[in-house]
């Protein structure tokens, strides 16, 4: 029977992490879809956003309530998985609770404190389904969350009950056990919240306990495997790509538009003939009008947000009835790219659908509203950029498609002839020295 | 008084100490020309070996840029690299956080290297080196001021503390908005909006900022920007209370604590 358990518990370990690793390298595959941009300088500013931001989520403090409550669900997560190991190996080994020798006192301290994070886990998600559900704020009440994204959200936070509550059940099980003697079972004695289920389980038989703490068991580890593999799929995705979202985070002052090269050097040939090289010019596309033209920077920046809204909360087109809104920037360059690297998995190479990021996904209204105030990539406690990307658009729509409204037309044309945004006679720029 | 340009320095083979470059709002509209005209008068003041560039200035390309029009960027960017560097342009200083931002961050790239210095930064190091005395702490003293961040001041280059401690100096009663610093609320102006209608919505942007910084009870509201002055004063007019409360630069302000 122990064998059949084992045998079970290592071929569901290997598919969930062999699944998990397939889909994984298709979204890395699908992020160097995009134009390379070479992120590689200055590794030590970059392990210290590593830490700040992703580790010690540095941009969630600047509102702290959500901020705690968002850490208790963090480090309840990443500390339970040294349970998950003991799980794990537990599953390969057939032992049970293999930690609780070696490490003798620490162990139940190590346990309590599991619990602590558990319960704490629990509390908190419940907070946060009232605050997306009954409270209604007006970050997750937004259309952008329609749908799938909306189910996306209470999805997790139920899941995160359930295995949380389930690894309660089975402690309270196991301390049941033993007070009723089993010698499989180690006299780890009760915990500290699962013991004060204890008492409930009082007239249930040693085996009908077992077969609640295996099932306990086998419902949480099979959970944490489903759950794995879930990611992909979520917007979950950010507990992993925070870290090298944060790592390939942009160094420069915000205010910095990233360079276009091949832009600067045709004017400059333009302006000095004899640098020029000579051969026929490579064809170039100007700014993004698919997924494919924009930086994996950007690719990697769609995959790791999480939907929060608080880039949409800061914009000031958003929160004045625009129809910009950058987490919906973000949100519509994933489901695009996830498309696009269907396309490629399904055909081999991309064959053209008829659509495009650029009006099919994003519209040239929303592009339209951004004021480049940088309030979104500000707020985003994840590192994301929307505002390369609306750039990239908006260089597509101008170089590539000419399309500006009339008044930036005027504008250019302004520029162009008299060097000054308005209709305005350069001879009258110094005009105000007179009036002094 | 006479505005000195750099064709003149050069003609007597001098070197002013700085560049102020006006741009194009504080050259030609007629709202920010009084703040150009405020910090020439500093500048005068204080005693400055200053020169502008005078008709040979022209659009860094900011809007342009912004709007999508890399061409028309580099088009200027690369005749005003060719300007300065003619003069041999070493510092530049600015009333303008969207032509400080361009000069700062994108020119070097283009082989334009300057120190650039926004005004108000310049305004707090004249005030801190004892440059400039504002008498008794100056006319707006105990005055309920609010200050505006300028997104190309503040989250774009991490400038919040120089023109706040400007108002300081003028022992102003600085309240603040409640979007404020890196959670400041644009105008509505930057990414070339203000050459354009805004997209429909709800409110315009320059309403929203203007009602928040009305909200305050400030008589003044202070901006260190050309583009964010138009839209605020506007926005004070729709409310109709351009009686009761002025938008003012921080160089208007400090300008006026000098004579």
């Amino acid at each position: 029977m122990q064998y059949i358990q084992q045998v079970a518990f290592l071929l569901l370990a290997t598919y969930a992490i062999w699944l998990f690793s397939k889909n994984i390298l298709q979204i890395k595959k699908n992020i160097f879809l995009g134009r390379p941009e070479d992120l590689s300088d200055n590794a030590n500013l970059r392990w210290k956003n590593v830490i700040l931001l992703a580790l010690g989520q540095k941009k969630m403090f600047r509102n702290p309530t959500v901020a705690i409550m968002h850490l208790i669900i963090y480090a309840g997560f990443i500390i339970i998985n040294v349970e998950v190991l003991e799980i794990i190996l537990d599953g390969i080994l057939g032992t049970h609770r293999l930690f609780f020798e070696p490490l003798g006192n620490l162990y139940n301290f190590l346990i309590n404190f599991f619990e602590v994070l558990a319960v704490g886990v629990i509390a908190v998600c419940i907070i946060f389904l009232y605050r997306r559900n009954i409270m209604k704020l007006k970050r997750f009440m937004s259309k952008d969350l329609n749908g799938w994204p909306k189910s996306d959200a209470n999805y997790i936070l139920v899941t995160e009950i359930i295995l949380m509550s389930l690894f309660l059940t089975m402690n309270a099980a196991d301390s049941a056990i033993q007070l009723k003697g089993n010698e499989h079972y180690h006299a780890t004695g009760s915990f500290i919240f699962s013991g004060m289920l204890v008492p409930f389980f009082d007239s249930i038989s040693v085996s009908q306990l077992i077969l609640m703490e295996r099932s306990c068991w086998w419902l949480h580890i099979i959970g944490i495997f489903a759950f794995l593999n879930y990611l992909p799929y979520s917007k979950h995705l950010h507990i992993i790509l925070a870290f090298p979202n944060a790592y390939y985070a942009r160094l420069k002052p915000m205010g910095e538009v990233k360079n276009m090269v091949n832009v600067q050097n045709e004017v400059k040939y333009m302006m000095e003939p004899e640098l020029a090289p000579t051969g026929d010019a490579q064809p170039t596309t100007f700014g993004a009008k698919d997924v494919m033209d924009l930086s994996w920077k950007s690719l990697l920046d769609a995959y790791s947000c999480t939907e929060c809204g608080r880039c949409s909360t800061a914009c000031p087109a958003n929160q004045t009835g625009k129809l910009l809104s950058p987490r919906k920037i973000m949100m519509d360059t994933r489901d695009r790219l996830e498309a696009v690297g269907l396309n490629i998995k399904q055909n081999g190479e991309f064959k053209d659908n008829g659509k495009k990021l650029l009006n099919d996904y994003i519209t040239v209204e929303e592009l339209r509203a951004c004021t480049t105030c940088n309030a979104c990539v500000q707020e985003c406690p994840v590192s994301i950029n929307p505002l390369d990307i609306i750039m990239e658009l908006r260089r597509s729509l101008i170089m590539e498609d000419s399309n500006a409204p009339q008044e930036w037309n005027g504008m250019f044309g302004n520029i162009e002839n008299n060097f000054a945004p308005w209709k305005l006679s350069p001879d009258d720029r110094d005009a105000w020295t007179k009036e002094i | 008084m006479q505005v000195p340009t750099m064709a003149e320095f050069l003609a007597k083979g001098e070197t002013p100490e700085v560049l102020f470059w006006v741009g194009c709002a504080g050259s030609f509209d007629q709202r920010a020309q009084k703040i150009t005209k405020a910090f020439v008068t500093i500048l005068e003041k204080v005693g400055i070996k200053y020169g502008i560039l005078g008709k040979e200035e022209m659009c860094t390309g900011d809007p342009a840029r912004r709007a999508g029009n890399e061409f028309m960027f580099q088009m200027m960017a690369y005749q005003n690299i060719q300007i300065l560097n003619g003069y041999n342009i070493k510092k530049i200083v600015t009333a303008c956080p969207h032509c400080f931002n361009i000069f700062k961050n994108e020119y070097p790239v283009l082989g334009g290297n300057y120190e650039v210095i926004h005004h108000a930064t310049f305004l707090q190091q004249l005030i801190d080196s004892g440059k400039i005395n504002m008498k008794d702490g100056g006319a707006f003293k105990g005055k309920k001021i609010t200050y505006h961040d300028s997104c190309y001041l503040g989250r774009a280059n991490d400038i919040y503390e120089a023109p706040r401690s400007v108002l300081e100096a003028m022992d102003v009663a600085l309240v603040e908005m409640k979007r404020c610093k890196s959670n400041g609320l644009c105008c509505g102006a930057g990414g070339a909006q203000m050459f354009k209608e805004e997209e429909k919505g709800d409110v315009r942007i320059n309403i929203e900022r203007s009602n928040e910084a009305l909200a305050t009870g400030a008589s003044i509201i202070a901006a260190a920007c050309p583009f964010c002055n138009t839209m605020l004063t506007d926005g004070v007019k729709n409310n109709e209370k351009e009686d009761e409360v002025q938008v003012l630069d921080i160089a208007e302000l400090v300008a006026s604590c000098l004579s």
